[in-house]
């Protein structure tokens, strides 16, 4: 069975990673940079069902019953978890912040110092 | 274990205390019985005795070195309690949900203190950090208190997410995500091994707030609530320190050589950015959330060296550094006006709390005869017994100089300046007494540092 070389996954997940990293720091809309994380989260996932399938296919060679691989595929659902807990805070303190400025943009925001 | 399923039990309970009375001093006093009993739980674990017995696949293992840390951070939080509740109390209009999620808090250290799984610690850190957003926009209407919670926010979730990049490295290099899985295996540091270990380094310096990842902080610690900038500022950046050293002790302690420049450099910057900044600073809040990136430059050191003498200075830090702290904001809390100004006069009208404000100050300087002096002087002994890069310590030497100024600047105030406004400050018996102690430890802790030291 032909392969497809786990370069390419590394490559896929680090280019959506890359989109996350600068999206973050060039966007002004609060919801555009949470979106942004979420991107840099999923390309954790991507790349960690990669790498698991591949540790696998590889112990899999010496040993038919084995389990290597599946410790990433549960990672990723604690990954999902955690991101959820995440969006849960995350929106409720940008939309308290539009309660109160009735805006996302966090340029706003450094207006306020000092 | 106890300490992790008690505090996560605890939470629960305080949330419910809620319903149960309105009464906010017997919510406080809810609190205080739980964390003296997760302490408790906490320290007859360290005895050998534990209450549970489940199989965790070896994801965390509690030895001597994570037990004492956690005592000491069970201590500083029962003391931060103590001193801050009835602040605690006036924030928010249910001060049980804000117990609650300290306690979440508590049991994200709790798993901190035993992880030895790359999952774990992530989860760790994630329950540390996702109640933190929350209590630090607490002050729901104020401006200041929205800026922090999001810009806290973004950026915890953003190093969460470089974090996690590394970790995904790390498992494609090793096929583990065991820490010593990761140190296991022969030969020299893979490219991906390296990737890994740099964005680990790059997510953890922004957690516990080292240079050139620090920019967060001052904003963040000066628009939080007062309240929780003190607990933000000691207990969680401990918990982040003992994280950053163990990981780095476990994982990548083969690679030491590799990684020790990239240290070094991190505890420079830290060091001097935090110290020269916090000199320019006008608002005590502000220049200790400075002295607390300063601070966080010395700890770094303990990472660098990762010898006996930096795990124990690491835990005499966390005591020092923490109680030290939180004692300063514990009286800054009561304060409308943070400005150094503020505090003119200060000894005259309250001398007791001055005099225990000065003790403190004094550890955080680092003057003998105090907590601070030992645990500084045990990071230093940490770097020349390492014997690389001996102009570490010199640099940290010259920091511990600079910081002094902006210290004093505060014992100034306090005790040669005539007070130009009047400033309404009153404080309780019990809080005066507390406070006392917190600085009679700290000079306990200064003569006898092998009090703690010799529990390793």
């Amino acid at each position: 069975m032909q392969v497809m070389p786990i370069n390419y996954y590394i490559f896929l997940s680090v280019a959506l990673f890359t989109i996350g990293i600068v999206g973050v720091l060039t966007r002004r809309n609060a919801i555009i940079i949470f979106m942004c994380i979420e991107l840099m989260l999923n390309a954790v996932n991507v790349l960690l069902v990669a790498f698991s399938k591949m540790h696998h296919v590889a112990a899999f060679a010496l040993d038919s019953s084995t389990t290597a691989g599946t410790e990433a595929q549960l990672f990723v659902f604690f990954i999902m978890v955690v991101a959820a807990a995440e969006v849960t805070v995350g929106l409720a303190i940008i939309v308290m912040l539009y309660r109160n400025i009735h805006a996302v943009d966090i340029n706003f925001l450094n207006r306020l110092k000092h | 274990m106890n300490a992790i399923i008690l505090s996560a039990l605890w939470g629960v309970l305080m949330m419910y205390t809620g319903f149960a009375t309105k009464n906010t001093r017997i919510v406080s006093a809810v609190a205080v019985l739980g964390v003296l009993a997760v302490f408790v739980v906490n320290w007859m674990e360290y005895l050998g005795i534990s209450f549970f017995d489940i199989d965790t696949r070896s994801m965390l293992v509690y030895n001597g070195f994570g037990l004492i840390f956690n005592a000491v951070v069970l201590f500083s939080t029962l003391l931060y309690f103590l001193l801050s509740g009835s602040d605690i109390e006036k924030s928010g209009r249910t001060p049980s949900d804000l117990y609650a999620l300290l306690f979440f808090i508590l049991s994200g250290i709790s798993i901190i203190a035993g992880f030895k799984s790359l999952l774990m610690l992530f989860i760790g850190i994630e329950i540390i950090s996702i109640p933190l957003y929350v209590l630090a926009g607490s002050d729901k209407s104020n401006l200041k208190s929205n800026e922090a919670a999001l810009k806290y926010f973004l950026m915890g979730s953003f190093s969460t997410g470089i974090m996690l990049m590394g970790i995904a490295f790390l498992y494609g290099d090793a096929g583990t995500f065991y820490l010593e899985g990761i140190n296991a295996g022969l030969g020299a540091l893979s490219p991906m091994k390296a990737i890994g270990m740099v964005l680990l380094l790059a997510s953890m310096s922004f957690k516990v707030s080292a240079a050139p990842f620090h920019f967060w902080t001052p904003d963040v610690y000066d628009g939080s609530p007062t309240v929780f900038t003190s607990f933000m500022a000691t207990i969680v950046k401990a918990a982040g320190f003992f994280a950053f050293l163990k990981l780095f002790e476990t994982a990548f302690g083969k690679f030491q050589s590799d990684w020790q420049v990239l240290m070094a450099v991190v505890a420079t910057l830290t060091l001097l950015v935090g110290n020269i900044t916090a000199v320019f600073q006008q608002s005590v809040k502000r220049m200790l959330s400075y002295s607390s990136i300063a601070q966080a430059g010395f700890m770094v050191l303990g990472v660098f060296a990762l010898n006996i003498f930096a795990k124990q200075g690491m835990i005499l830090y966390f005591a020092a550094y923490g109680i030290a702290t939180i004692g300063i904001f514990g009286v800054l809390t009561k304060f409308d006006d943070h400005s150094i100004d503020a505090f003119n006069g200060f000894a005259k009208k309250h001398p007791l709390v001055a005099f225990s404000m000065l003790i403190c100050i004094l550890s955080l300087a680092g003057i003998p005869l105090t907590a601070g002096f030992f645990a500084k002087y045990y990071m230093l002994l940490a770097v020349i017994k390492d014997g690389n890069f001996l102009w570490l310590a010199i640099v940290a030497i010259l920091s511990a100089a600079i910081s002094v100024y902006y210290y004093f600047r505060v014992i100034q105030a306090m005790y040669f300046k005539e007070a130009t406004v009047e400033q309404h400050v009153a404080f309780a018996p019990a809080f005066r007494i507390t406070l006392l102690i917190a600085a009679v430890l700290l000079l306990v802790l200064g003569i006898h540092p092998d009090l703690l030291t010799g529990l390793l």
